[in-house]
């Protein structure tokens, strides 16, 4: 009888402290590609994201999009680029790894990371280097905070927040909502936090409040049920895709269907392999990127993006082609070659997207600037999933 | 109304649990040891049946089959070749073994499949059953669940009681050198066991899956830890045990994620278990041993 609870008792510690390594034993491959650049006088720029993992969407697609934009601005033949995406599973401690990589291949500019919380710590050592960084999509505010630097593409987590309370409040989408975020996760939190303030300001009726964690993003029933139990009419979700995915199928299974607004975490869900998009159809999500747009740019990078991978790009790839696409504007006027040092870059870099005649046209957005703190001013668009794809609001 | 949807979720997913925790509890029972890897049959279960379901175009039927039998073979070559030769190795050699299939298991797994998660189409084609006007579904998923569970319970008790090979399996796990003395074949009767536990994995995975439709190399990991907590929960070596551990664990869980904290409701099942080992050292169900001198 000792013995059995003895064994046990082992076991069971063992079991902890394997989970707690679990994170690292998997996966480990680093898929490093280049946009060949012609000749020595390429400017470098470094790419960090989950290309495998749970967040593999957000980090292919940012690639994708950058790998688009460093051919075309290599064709045009006034400045050289070339382009190193490492992977990083969406893991901190990887994350520096693929940072310290690429500065051994000589990175010069960085694109920082795809996701925020390995941004959060990549930027701190580009910060310390004198590296410039422009992240396509870590959204958190840790990301830029207190650093001279680091920009940002997307918006900030507490102006997705902000910006999905007015736009449900505008379009009078919901009269109960609900919300169920991750409170293990920086991004997801940071959202839902200025959802709540600015929702109380707007008047917003909020009846119910739900809460997973990395380790509970199976079971979505409980919440589902108190949820529905309050009759909630909207639901806002500030998550990623993976958790999204499970939440519309287990709702679908109850027979319960509110109307589901989410941010730029759901983009990736159409594509997720092996879902089925009718569980998706009438989710909203509030994005600075619409694949359908008119205008031209949109459209030739849309039609490049579908002949390169085969599928419509997501924010997340119109992103990454901004982000290589503003580094080579601000390089072109700040008068950046390839022979200056990752510091000088650095300065210039920041002086010209700071200065207050920068102003960027982008596919994600229209006079784009950038504020001191590293936050950039766009607008943001409605978008809607209607027969399988992203149509605007 | 919510409270019995909940209890029905927490029943349902307490047999997914009840199911995974039979496969440790046999293994333990007979071969007296942890099979950590058990939890990553699981996963490899669902990702034979997904394999077969979305490539080859199969019916959810067959893929069960499929999952079934390369989990059997999967089982037993684990036996085999990672547990077999430490058989009178010491108990800890042969827990560190077993957790080095697990993370053999998910690694594999990993180069295979990649490690984007895959959304699991549900094996279950009818749909969910609504009483008092919606105001209570139960889904398909969790009523195939149950009774997954109840019939298989029912089949092994059964074949324990009844069958040679079972009755050979009771002996081993009473006796291993008196069974061997008998005319028992040990190693047989430890090969069956494992191939026993590792198709109730495949059944397990697909439930599982069907119910939460992610899948990703580490997706067995969690529920396997969960039904070991089951199976200790219940009585580790008792069948029954296994059953009435994964349910409450189930009902656990959901009922501390619905009423007190989603954060707190894996901390919560685990300090039950705690409680449990403490009052009760040898689980619900289980029985006090009585050690040989």
């Amino acid at each position: 009888m000792k013995k059995l609870t003895k064994i046990a008792s082992l076991a069971l510690s063992a079991v902890l402290t394997a989970t707690c390594f679990a994170g690292c034993g998997a996966g480990g491959s680093s898929n490093g590609s280049s946009s060949e650049g012609s000749g020595s006088a390429a400017i470098k720029i470094g790419g960090i994201g989950p290309l495998t993992g749970a967040a593999a969407i957000y980090g292919q697609a940012v690639k994708n999009g950058a790998e688009i934009a460093v051919e075309e601005v290599n064709a045009k033949g006034d400045l050289k680029l070339e382009l190193k995406f490492e992977d990083d599973e969406n893991d901190a401690e990887k994350s520096v790894n693929a940072y310290n990589n690429l500065k051994d291949w000589g990175m010069q500019v960085s694109m920082g990371t795809v996701t925020t919380q390995p941004c959060i710590a990549v930027s701190a050592e580009t910060e310390s280097d004198g590296m410039f960084a422009l992240t396509p999509s870590a959204s958190s505010t840790d990301v830029i905070e207190g650093k001279s630097k680091m920009f940002q593409m997307c918006f900030t987590d507490p102006n997705q927040g902000v910006a999905s309370a007015k736009y449900i409040k505008d379009q009078n989408l919901g009269q109960k909502i609900a919300v169920i975020y991750n409170n293990s996760d920086a991004y997801s939190t940071g959202i839902y936090q200025k959802f709540q303030s600015e929702a109380e300001t707007e008047g917003l009726n909020i009846v119910c409040v739900k809460t997973f964690t990395d380790d509970s993003a199976n079971d979505f029933t409980s919440q589902l049920n108190e949820i529905k139990a309050s009759e909630a009419d909207l639901v806002f979700m500030p998550i990623y895709y993976t958790p999204a995915s499970l939440i519309l199928s287990q709702a679908a299974k109850m027979q319960y269907a509110p109307k589901f607004f989410g941010v730029d975490g759901l983009d990736g869900l159409l594509t997720l392999e092996g879902f089925d998009t009718s569980l998706a159809e009438g989710v909203m999500l509030l994005t600075p990127f619409t694949a359908d747009a008119k205008d031209e740019k949109t459209q030739s990078f849309v039609k490049k993006y579908n002949e390169k991978c085969g599928e419509t790009p997501n924010q997340f790839a119109a992103d990454g082609y901004d982000v290589v696409m503003a580094i080579y504007e601000a390089c072109k006027k700040a008068g950046i070659t390839a022979d200056m040092s990752v510091e000088e870059i650095g300065t210039k870099l920041a002086d010209t997207f700071t200065s207050p005649d920068f102003k960027i046209d982008g596919i994600t957005g229209l006079g784009m600037t950038w504020s001191k703190n590293g936050e950039v001013s766009k607008d943001p668009k409605g978008m809607v999933i209607q027969n399988g794809v992203y149509v605007g609001m | 109304m919510t409270f019995i949807s909940n209890l029905i979720n927490g029943i349902s997913l307490g047999s997914v649990y009840a199911i995974i925790a039979l496969g440790y509890t046999m293994v333990y029972g007979i071969a007296k040891m942890l099979n950590f890897a058990h939890g990553d049959v699981i996963m490899v279960g669902a990702y034979i049946s997904y394999c077969v379901t979305a490539y080859l175009g199969l019916p959810p039927i067959v893929s069960i089959l499929a999952a079934m039998v390369v989990c059997t073979i999967l089982g037993m070559g684990i036996e085999r070749f990672a547990y077999k030769p430490l058989r009178k190795a010491g108990s800890l050699a042969v827990l560190i073994t077993a957790i080095g299939v697990s993370y053999l298991l998910q690694n594999v797994a990993l180069l295979i499949w990649g490690s984007n998660p895959k959304s699991f189409a549900s094996v279950i084609s009818f749909s969910s059953i609504a009483l008092f006007n919606g105001g209570l579904i139960i889904t398909a998923e969790s009523i195939v669940t149950v009774i997954a569970c109840i019939v298989i319970m029912i089949g092994l008790t059964v074949f324990t009681k009844k069958s040679k090979i079972g009755k050979g399996m009771r002996a081993v796990s009473e006796d291993k050198d008196a069974a061997e003395l008998m005319g028992i074949n040990v190693n047989v009767t430890i090969s069956v066991t494992f191939a026993i536990g590792s198709a109730l994995a495949a059944i397990a995975g697909v439930l599982l899956c069907s119910a939460y439709p992610t899948l990703q190399p580490t997706t067995g990991a969690m529920p396997g830890i969960k039904a070991f907590t089951a199976a200790v929960f219940g009585g580790i070596g008792s069948i029954p045990g296994a059953m009435v551990g994964g349910i409450l664990l189930g009902i656990i869980e959901i009922f501390s994620k619905s009423y007190i904290s989603t954060a707190l409701s894996d901390a919560i099942v685990f300090a039950v278990l705690i409680i449990v080992l403490l009052v009760k050292p040898t689980g619900i169900l289980g029985k006090k041993i009585m050690e040989k001198v």
